[in-house]
């Protein structure tokens, strides 16, 4: 041990030598260095540890405030359609569903989009536009959502009041779905075009990531068959990728539900289920951020935890989801890396 | 067992160098076998089938380790004898050699760097050439030319001109898909398709809409790459459970089932070990009655077992690109050769 | 042979060597194209190529509508913003009136980089901690279990960080810069973990064995070999976090809302005022001067987090590639 710390001095650079007063003990310092290295272990554990404790608080808490409005309102809460606090009532359904219908139109939109970006930069562009490309798009997902809400709110909401509702509900005017507009533009709509903004960017990058992780060699293989370029990615890219593109769209999901202040800003507030996209309504983050402005009263407080346990819930699964898909999509690359 | 394949003996060579004489028996003994080892049940029809081809003098199965009587023969012969009686030998129904690919000055750089230099050369139909040279001489950078593999990396650009059947492969006009659709390449490391054994061959034919009867197309594509009988029971299942053997096959069977006219096998076998290796050296005879085979090889020999034709790169030594030394029938190339760098090499003085 | 669905047509077995003269086997009579014709499209190659540009066309496309849309944001962003700026919006309260004209969000700044500071004095240390702790201590198993939880933090709405720390420590006590910085730290603890994380690993492996087998404790391999070579790229990932963090507002909503117009530099006892409460709440008053101050702080906000991403990125790759190399 002595006559290694003395040669040890070049390996670990003058710096080393020179910092702290620990220098000092460490030729012979061995009660020092049990000292350091005891305290180093245990404080790395306790960090970890306060990690693995807020996570467990987050969820006890979210419970736990939850539970005087679940002994109070019960399951039925769930299926609830009306929010009226100043009136006693209190149910999510209205939120579940704002929230179901926001994703879905959103992970609609923006997972096509995002793997076609996606392959845009891990195939089609040259190597110095996706340089530029790449962090661009990625720039996106850096907007903060009150910029984003608030963007939606002035520019895009008008905008689509004014030309893309109408012309929604006068070519697809058939379908519930496209129902006539609010005169603001606020509505389910206007949120799921927010979100797949902020959703977009998100799966873009992970899906770059996992295309460009497809073996050289299997591509080559496929193009030495006669493939066209769209055949190589159908035929290998995709398929190769399709389990982890799966799990960043669960990513992105997941960013997309939890999001609260972009959604509040232009979703406009609606309290009940009504078919068109155009109208207004609610998701449980932007309820909970939406009821969290005020002052609410006890029972009000604890049905927004109620919310916040559901959509910690859904949070959980596809969380729970993505991990499980990317861990067996790490091991499968591997063995098809071989 | 054969009847053109005498035992060498040392003496054949007498006049060469005792490491010479060491390493080409080696070379001979290792053809024999390549020429004899068939399935036992079909050996004696071999012999038979063979029988009637020793009518002259200049027996056509020249080979390696032949009886010297053949080498002098070749020797004295004119070299367009040589390739005709070669070629009626070795490919059976042409008669004469043609030419597929008629290369002409190609030089290849990737960016500053040139990698291979000035290199022409004729690649005959239906039979085995094989490119051998010492590692980074360019050998592999030339066959990945042949079918435009080599225009996705990076800095590529190339000179002279590759003519396939008279057309100029690189020519503007060419769709390189359609050039690599007629010749097709296996690669180094076998590297079938993340899909079931019938998926892999059916891929290709299915984007060449070739969907007609498409399970026979597979049951012929594995046939031909004698894969059939071990998989036929699970052509469903993951290519991926295949050993390295059976996969380099499925890669053969998956080029072979689009009907290629030519197939670029680059170092295929140098992954496999020696019973898959035969195997692969096996089918290559086989295939190269219907396929015009290139074959580049680390493996001399390898070569000397399965080529017809051998062509020698080298590093130029002051350039440091890869140059076209030697080209001639493979036994001319490691009995005879004119250039002394190949001998060198044939030798095992360098490389 | 004889069980198989397709037998081939020629009644020769395959693979065994025939005559020199008839080919081995047959795959489908003749090719179903002459490789000796030009090298023009044969087959259907034509329109595979077609659909094969149409898709790269779509990609492309694809990719314009993502920059178009961050050009757009931008253009917005700065063309309203832009007009706002002046020394006094840096210098000045808003109005009393909040939606009367003039004055500036200097509290909202001050309170905003005050909230960052303190987050990352938090979630800095402690990332490092548990970074160092799943790299060199933890079991693999702890480890893994330990990335897992980590995931799971980040992937918890930031709302709900928000409501835990409101209802565990607003709720009857009043709001306090410091439970928003909290909110914040916990948002950025697991990104700059994973992050620290990521460049410990790429501490070539040779330094730590080298230390290792001359007897040097683990502390000192730490302290002397490994955290020097990685701090560089855990600052950087620092910045990106603090760039994500900066305009996060769903958990302030909750703990830092009501403030005054005064500048404010205690974190404790009162809340905080800051910039992405103050755009969502004049984004909500519909007021002409009120949105003109919004856009002025969101351009604030944007310039910041855009100049804090892009150089952040620039310098996790240099700092990834010096310690790869």
């Amino acid at each position: 041990m002595s006559g290694g710390s003395g040669s040890l001095s070049p390996a670990l650079g003058p710096a080393a030598a020179a910092r702290g007063p620990w220098s000092a003990g460490r030729a012979r310092g061995t009660k020092t260095d049990r000292f350091g290295d005891a305290l180093l272990k245990s404080l790395c554990a306790a960090a970890s540890l306060l990690a693995v404790v807020i996570l467990g608080a987050i969820f006890y808490q979210v419970l736990d405030g939850a539970s005087a409005a679940f002994s109070q309102l019960g399951i039925g809460f769930l299926v609830h359609e009306v929010w009226q606090p100043n009136f006693g009532h209190f149910g999510a359904a209205t939120f579940i569903y704002g929230t179901v219908v926001v994703s879905l139109v959103t992970m609609v939109i923006a997972v096509p989009l995002a793997i076609s970006i996606g392959l845009y930069l891990s195939t089609t562009a040259s190597g110095r536009v996706r340089s530029v490309v790449g962090p661009l798009v990625e720039m996106l997902a850096a907007i903060p959502s009150v910029i984003l809400g608030f963007w939606g709110l002035i520019v895009l909401a008008p905008f689509l009041q004014a030309h893309a509702e109408p012309f929604l509900h006068s070519t697809l005017g058939f379908l519930p779905l496209f129902g006539k507009g609010e005169t603001t533009g606020l509505g389910l709509f206007t949120a799921s075009l927010i979100l797949t903004i902020m959703v977009v960017p998100i799966v873009a990058a992970i899906s770059r990531d996992l295309f460009l992780t497809v073996p050289k060699d299997l591509q080559d293989g496929a193009i030495a068959l006669g493939a066209t370029r769209w055949e190589v990615v159908r035929g290998v890219i995709l398929p190769s990728a399709a389990s982890g593109v799966v799990a960043a769209a669960f990513l992105g999901l997941g960013r997309a539900l939890g999001e609260a202040i972009a959604t509040l800003q232009v979703i406009g507030g609606g309290n009940f289920i009504h078919a068109s996209l155009f109208g207004t309504g609610g998701t449980l983050a932007s309820r909970i951020a939406e009821d969290a402005l005020g002052t609410p009263y006890a029972l009000q407080l604890s049905a927004v935890f109620y919310l916040g346990a559901i959509l910690l819930a859904m949070e959980l699964v596809l969380n729970l989801a993505a991990q499980a898909i990317m861990r067996r999509f790490d091991a499968f690359s591997a063995v098809a890396a071989r | 067992m054969n009847p053109n394949v005498t035992p060498p003996s040392q003496s054949a060579f007498g006049a060469v160098e005792a490491e010479f004489d060491a390493l080409t028996s080696g070379v001979a003994a290792l053809s024999a076998n390549a020429e004899t080892a068939t399935p036992p049940e079909t050996a004696s029809a071999d012999a038979t089938q063979t029988q009637p081809h020793p009518s002259g003098g200049a027996k056509p199965r020249i080979r390696i380790g032949s009886a010297p009587v053949h080498a002098s023969a070749m020797q004295s012969a004119e070299s367009a004898t040589v390739d005709a009686l070669s070629g009626a030998g070795r490919a059976g129904a042409a008669p004469a050699r043609e030419s597929i690919f008629d290369v002409r000055e190609m030089s290849v750089s990737y960016g500053t760097n040139t990698a291979i230099s000035g290199v022409t050369m004729q690649i005959q139909r239906n039979m085995i050439t094989a490119l051998i040279g010492p590692s980074g001489c360019g050998k592999s950078t030339f066959l990945r030319s042949l079918n435009r593999m080599n225009d996705s990396v990076k800095g590529f650009s190339i000179s002279g001109q590759v003519l396939y059947h008279g057309h100029d492969v690189y020519a503007g006009s060419v769709d390189p898909v359609e050039v690599r659709r007629r010749i097709g390449m296996v690669f180094q490391r076998p590297n079938p398709f993340p899909k079931s054994i019938y998926d892999n061959i059916a891929w290709a034919p299915r984007n060449l809409r070739m969907k007609d009867d498409l399970d026979r197309r597979v049951e012929y594509a594995l046939r031909g790459a004698a894969l059939w009988d071990e998989v036929k029971d699970r052509l469903h299942a993951s290519a991926l459970g295949l050993s390295g053997g059976q996969q380099q096959r499925l890669c053969i069977a998956r080029a072979i089932a689009i009907e290629p006219d030519v197939l670029l096998l680059d170092e295929p076998a140098s992954a496999l070990d020696p019973i898959a290796t035969l195997s692969i050296e096996q089918l290559m005879q086989t295939l190269k009655h219907r396929y015009t085979i290139v074959i580049v090889t680390h493996n001399m020999q390898q070569a000397a077992r399965i080529a017809d034709r051998t062509a020698f790169f080298s590093l130029e030594a002051t350039s440091r690109a890869g140059v076209l030394v030697e080209y001639d029938d493979t036994d001319v190339i490691f009995t005879r050769p004119r250039d002394p760098r190949t001998s060198d090499y044939v030798t095992g003085r360098f490389g | 042979m004889t069980e198989l669905p397709h037998p081939p047509a020629s009644s020769a077995a395959p693979l065994q060597p025939a005559a020199d003269d008839a080919p081995p086997f047959d795959l489908l009579a003749g090719r179903s194209f002459d490789p000796s014709g030009p090298l023009d499209p044969t087959g259907h190659l034509r329109g595979r190529q077609r659909l094969s540009r149409i898709m790269q066309a779509i990609q492309t496309g694809s990719a314009i509508v993502a920059l178009a849309v961050l050009a757009i944001v931008i253009y917005s962003v700065a063309a309203h913003g832009a007009g706002a700026l002046s020394v006094g919006f840096f210098t000045q309260s808003p109005p009393v009136n909040p939606e009367g004209a003039g004055g500036g969000i200097a509290p909202e700044l001050v309170g905003t980089v005050l909230l960052m500071i303190v987050a990352t004095a938090i979630a800095l240390p402690t990332g490092i901690l548990i970074a160092l702790y799943l790299t060199e201590f933890a079991p693999p198993k702890v480890a893994s279990a330990l990335r897992l939880i980590l995931d799971l933090l980040n992937g918890v709405p930031t709302i709900l960080i928000g409501l835990v720390l409101f209802g565990l420590l607003v709720a009857g006590h009043g709001e306090t810069g410091f439970y928003a910085s909290l909110a914040l730290a916990i948002i950025m603890l697991p990104l700059i973990a994973r992050a620290a994380q990521e460049m410990l690993l790429l501490v070539p492996t040779g330094m730590r064995e080298a230390a290792d087998a001359l007897g040097v404790t683990r502390w000192r391999t730490v302290r002397g070999v490994v955290l020097p070579s990685a701090i560089g790229g855990i600052l950087t990932a620092t910045i990106l976090a603090v760039a994500r963090a900066a305009g996060e507002t769903a958990p302030l909503i909750l703990l830092s809302d009501v403030f005054g117009r005064a500048v404010t530099f205690g974190i404790f006892g009162q809340a905080l005022p800051n910039i992405p409460v103050y755009i969502l709440e004049a984004s909500e008053q519909a007021s002409r001067y009120g949105f003109a101050r919004a856009w002025g702080a969101a351009f604030v906000l944007l310039a910041f987090i855009a100049l804090a991403s892009l150089g952040g990125r620039v310098l996790m790759a240099r700092s990834r590639a010096k310690l790869v190399q």
